[in-house]
């Protein structure tokens, strides 16, 4: 009975540590942007790591998003007599939902797994203990440049996401089914009002924040992690859990920010 | 046994102090309570067998890990009581060469070097550039600035290691087992600029290591760390005649071999 509540007690201490740690280390990069003298080359080497090197994949994805798109929305609309609504069924679903969401899960595969395993080898192999004690500040240094890019990154890539996205789905409705190239635009200039585009706005801002915020909080306190640990299986494990969890997160949040915006 | 270090005996000022300094890690006791004091321009080394804490002591005067219990004191102030801005400023007398270098993998030799410059002080790029240029002279390194880290030997990163640790001209360097990995031509020449380097820089060194005796030429004064606890602290000559049954035996364990009869060293390694 003893062990059980021991057992209840330790897991509940290693949860409150694990999300207190996220809060810190939220709260001490903010805090380093502040505090010291800003640099904006880190920041564009990290934009052009976290976003220019994503484009290709994003360019690729939100076209196949936007053609599957036109195809099952081509045969749901078709049943209502309703193809002229192609256009807005596709925008709208990739402006509010798909855009942002789809976008934040392949810059995590992309990126965020990339940032997770970085700082977790220089955690590894005492790079970050270096920078602490040439009293060089390791958020100010390390992280905020990489969590401002994932904040300005994300929502270009979604825009651009939503623009090939829209334009899968005309090749598929106009292409494939010969639906009216007027129809299809006329229809979403008809439907998709700024409230829409905000939303998506809103989301990949806060998807890009997330998503640094997490990798790189799993990398930087990769000794600390239950699972985690010291090599390169540790380094491996903890970048799987970071994936997982920025993931997730982003899926909850999706869900939290619609429910308050819609 | 003379030491290289031929500094004055005389008690000097106090750089670092640490009382009664307890740490776990989890189930294991690491440090059961560690007194131990670093004097002014002097060279403490500390030895022990491994996994004792030789490092972790290192890390508490870096303000790198906290104590359970007891204080770590650097130039009379609590490390613990300090705020981090606080920390930074005595931090940045400090010049460490950590076990690995811990060179950064995606700056080449030049930036590893610079980075304490460009992200401490507000120097010109040209100051920046003669100062790491010095420094890299200095350590016979002059030719390797474009060099990456995985391109260098580990007897060359060590090297830089020390380069980039003394860039900031600190007034406390640590050194954790510096030449662990390398082989005797290498290990000789990293104590040549250590020794070389002091006498010019004037530094207080800390010196956590595994190359006994050797080390023992450079030392100061020599602090056994047994079973949680620094079991002595005293001049080099003094600890390798010491009665202190732990220090004997540690004195036996890795130097008596070196005044063995064949038959005996046999029996040593049977």
């Amino acid at each position: 009975m003893r062990a059980f509540f021991e057992k209840i007690g330790y897991e509940t201490i290693i949860f409150l540590e694990s999300y207190g740690r996220l809060g810190v280390f939220l709260a001490r990069t903010v805090k380093s942007l502040f505090t010291s003298r800003f640099k904006l080359r880190p920041v564009i080497h990290q934009v052009h790591f976290i976003g220019a090197r994503s484009t290709f994949v994003i360019l690729f994805t939100g076209l196949f998003t936007g053609m599957v798109l036109g195809l099952q929305g081509y045969y749901t609309l078709r049943k209502f007599g309703s193809e002229g609504f192609l256009g807005s069924a596709v925008a709208l679903s990739l402006i509010r939902e798909l855009g942002p969401v789809l976008t934040a899960l392949m810059v995590i595969g992309r990126a965020g797994s990339a940032i997770c395993a970085e700082i977790g080898i220089m955690r590894n192999s005492e790079q970050i203990d270096a920078l602490e004690c040439m009293a060089v500040d390791p958020f100010r240094y390390l992280i905020s440049p990489k969590l401002l890019a994932g904040i300005f990154a994300l929502p270009l890539l979604t825009a651009i996401f939503d623009v090939v996205g829209i334009f899968g789905g005309y090749l598929v409705g106009v292409g494939l089914f010969n639906i009216n190239t007027g129809a299809y635009f006329q229809g979403m200039y008809a439907s998709v009002v700024w409230a829409d585009v905000e939303m998506g706005l809103v989301k990949s801002l806060v998807f890009g924040l997330l998503l640094v915020w997490i990798t790189a909080c799993k990398g930087f306190y990769l000794h600390l992690e239950r699972t985690g640990g010291f090599g390169a299986e540790g380094v491996s494990r903890t970048t799987t859990d970071a994936v997982v969890l920025s993931s997730v997160s982003v899926l909850v949040w999706d869900y939290l920010i619609s429910a308050l915006m819609i | 046994m003379e030491t290289m270090n031929s500094k004055s005996q005389d008690k000097s000022s106090v750089v670092i102090e640490l009382t009664g300094v307890k740490k776990r890690f989890g189930r294991q006791m690491v440090l059961r309570g560690v007194d131990l004091v670093v004097h002014e321009g002097r060279t403490l080394v500390i030895v022990g067998a491994s996994g004792q804490g030789k490092s972790v002591i290192l890390k508490h005067m870096l303000g790198l890990v906290s104590p359970d219990r007891g204080t770590v004191k650097v130039f009379g102030r609590d490390l613990q009581q300090l705020k981090r801005r606080e920390l930074n400023e005595i931090r940045s007398s400090f010049g460490v060469l950590f076990q690995n270098a811990a060179l950064f993998d995606s700056l080449n030799v030049f930036d590893n070097i610079a980075l304490p410059l460009r992200e401490r002080t507000r120097l010109e790029e040209k100051v920046i550039r003669d100062n790491v240029m010095d420094k890299l002279t200095l350590m016979g390194m002059e030719r390797s600035v474009d060099k990456f880290p995985a391109q260098l030997s580990g007897g060359m990163r060590k090297r830089v290691g020390l380069a980039r640790a003394l860039i900031l001209d600190p007034k406390v360097v640590f050194f954790d087992e510096p030449t662990t990995g390398l082989d005797v031509h290498k290990s000789n020449e990293l104590y040549r600029l250590f020794y070389r380097t002091q006498q010019q820089l004037g530094y207080t060194a800390v010196i956590v290591s595994h190359d006994v005796p050797k080390i023992f030429k450079l030392a100061d004064e020599v602090a056994l760390l047994a079973d949680g606890q620094v079991q002595g602290c005293m001049a080099p000559e003094d600890f390798q005649m010491s009665d202190q049954p732990m220090i004997r035996e540690f004195v036996e364990e890795t130097m008596g071999h070196l005044y063995l009869s064949d038959e005996e060293e046999t029996n040593f390694y049977a």
